[in-house]
């Protein structure tokens, strides 16, 4: 078998409030395949923000193990390491410096990273923004200039300058409108196929989750209920946790509300 | 019959700005009869909610806007009155619920203090214990367990979906006619933001309150609404009892947006088009939904 990208191996999380501990995370253990897509959903306040987190090094777990391509991840990361694994976080007015420019932001991730040589990187920054869809010229323009779309396609062009293989990505089309969600989905799962990327897509939008991820893993209160391929999690889900995230769901046509009244039944059946 | 809890006759907005006017809101026409709940759905930027503050009366004042057409609440002309007369109206016969419940409460003062006030608008000589006993009986109507905890609480100490129902409350309390809904439960988890607008159904019921529902996401319409108006760009292009829109979208951009949306029962991530210049073509009216004397 081949070995997963990353692991986490009973991993906690306990956040201490003054005298209080909070387990935000609860004895967590899945592993990531390279090349899939892999959706973590939850309510807010079920740690999968906190996973991801853990994920990316901003602070350690306090149990357990993150294991990355064999190689169990330190808690201070090294280049590399922040190299490989990247984020594209829910608002990108918040996530790209105002002040600066496109061709700045971008071009600070080549520069940190020291990918390719001084000269050729103003170009690749311009190739980048291609790559997501972008003209090249928006270079020189700032944030605020731009529609939300565009902000959400930089901040993915960003994740991607620096040849990562996996891309925490948190929420990355809820604030956005439904016609550019649907564009900018569109986008990531193209660029997972080009380039082989690996995602782990942070949601509580299931109806995303449904089209574009491989596996899904359901968190509830900082524990792991379920993981398992999106399309058993859909038509037959283990726990009534799912049945009912799903059933909660607002929907548009008549088959879907069909599947969701069948879960509920299924879950009034149980009780 | 009796007139319709809001009429808008051919809005328009513009607003001045450096380099001009900004056509915003180009001639919309819209109803709302007593107890319906109608929802206004469109993309950011398309126009919602600033029609929206139009009938609070909170864009007349600004020098900037220009406003012509008519809006009718109640049968009273609200672009005639003066502003004080609109104050009144704001908090007693209309009111609002915003997308994100815990910043639109004041944080530095308690549930009970805030709920006080909206209470003192409706009926400036009433007694303390009488408006917390109305806070009280307000509270239990949107399933709150333990409300004098909650009035005893500030917004920070409560969950979103208990503010979110907090705020629910505040605007139904003093009976309003007209609740604008904006974007109601967006920013809560879903099986929180389905309890609240079951919640929020079963309330405007009761007291047979007219709801304007603005949104963009579609499956909370196709669950809350009535009658449903498409708006894009400051026009509104279909317009539709919800049943009959979502079974059969016939404007361009209607389609557009109904297939944009992700399916619970797979079929991968929708092909968007680019923006076509369908999305222009003039409204289109189901049947049965003309507005109030046009002819149908």
């Amino acid at each position: 078998m081949t070995q997963p990208l990353l692991s986490l191996r009973s991993v906690s999380k306990i956040f201490k409030l003054g005298t209080r501990e909070v387990r935000a995370v609860h004895d967590v253990s899945f592993d990531v395949t390279e090349g899939e897509c892999l959706a973590v959903v939850g309510e807010s306040g079920s740690g999968k923000s906190t996973i991801a987190n853990m994920v990316l090094g901003i602070y350690p777990q306090t149990l357990g193990e993150i294991v990355y391509r064999g190689n169990v991840l330190p808690a201070r990361r090294d280049l590399a390491h922040r190299r490989a694994i990247q984020l594209v976080q829910q608002n990108p007015l918040s996530s790209l410096n105002p002040k600066r420019t496109i061709g700045a932001l971008l071009r600070l991730a080549l520069d940190v990273h020291g990918i390719g040589d001084r000269a050729g990187r103003w170009d690749r920054v311009g190739q980048l923004l291609e790559e997501v869809g972008l003209p090249a010229d928006l270079r020189s323009r700032t944030p605020a200039a731009l529609s939300g779309g565009q902000r959400q396609r930089v901040a993915i062009a960003r994740a991607l300058a620096c040849h990562s293989d996996l891309v925490v990505l948190d929420e990355p089309t809820s604030a956005l409108d439904v016609l550019v969600q649907a564009r900018v989905l569109k986008l990531l799962d193209e660029l997972r196929k080009s380039r082989g990327l690996t995602y782990m897509f942070i949601t509580h939008d299931l109806s995303v989750v449904r089209n574009i991820a491989d596996r899904v893993a359901v968190f509830e209160r900082g524990r792991l209920v379920e993981i398992n391929s999106t399309d058993r999690i859909f038509t037959n889900p283990e726990s009534d946790y799912t049945r009912r995230l799903i059933g909660a769901v607002p929907v548009v046509t008549a088959e879907e509300q069909a599947l969701r009244d069948q879960l509920m039944e299924k879950e009034n059946a149980d009780v | 019959m009796t007139a319709p809890t809001l009429r808008i006759e051919d809005l328009a907005l513009k607003f001045r700005t450096y380099s001009g006017m900004v056509d915003v809101l180009h001639g919309i026409s819209l109803h709302i009869q007593k107890g319906e709940r109608v929802a206004l759905v469109g993309e950011s930027g398309s126009g919602k909610s600033v029609t929206a503050r139009i009938v609070l009366g909170l864009l007349q004042s600004l020098r900037t806007a220009r406003i012509s057409g008519h809006v009718d609440f109640d049968g009273r002309d609200l672009m005639s009155m003066h502003d004080a007369e609109r104050h009144r109206l704001r908090g007693t016969k209309m009111s609002m619920i915003f997308q994100d419940p815990t910043s639109s409460l004041n944080p530095v003062y308690t549930i009970g203090d805030q709920f006080r006030e909206v209470l003192f608008r409706a009926e400036p000589g009433l007694k303390m214990a009488a408006a917390r006993q109305k806070a009280v009986a307000a509270l239990t109507d949107v399933a709150i367990g333990e409300p004098e905890r909650v009035l005893d609480s500030y917004a920070y100490q409560l969950s979103g979906g208990m503010n979110q129902r907090v705020m629910i409350a505040m605007a139904l309390a003093n009976e309003p006619s007209l609740l604008i809904a904006d974007e109601p439960g967006t920013a809560l988890d879903v099986t929180v933001q389905a309890q609240t607008l079951r919640l929020m159904g079963e309330l405007v019921e009761k007291h047979r309150t007219s709801v304007l529902f603005i949104s963009h996401n579609l499956g909370v319409v196709r669950e809350f609404a009535d009658r449903v108006y498409v708006i894009f760009k400051g026009r509104i292009v279909e317009h539709a009892m919800t049943r009959d829109l979502f079974e059969n979208p016939r404007h361009a951009y209607t389609r557009a947006l109904m297939s944009a949306v992700p399916r619970i029962t797979g079929g991968g991530i929708p092909e968007i088009d680019d923006a076509s210049p369908d999305f222009l073509a003039p409204l289109i009216v189901h049947e049965g939904c003309a507005e109030p004397g046009a002819p149908v």
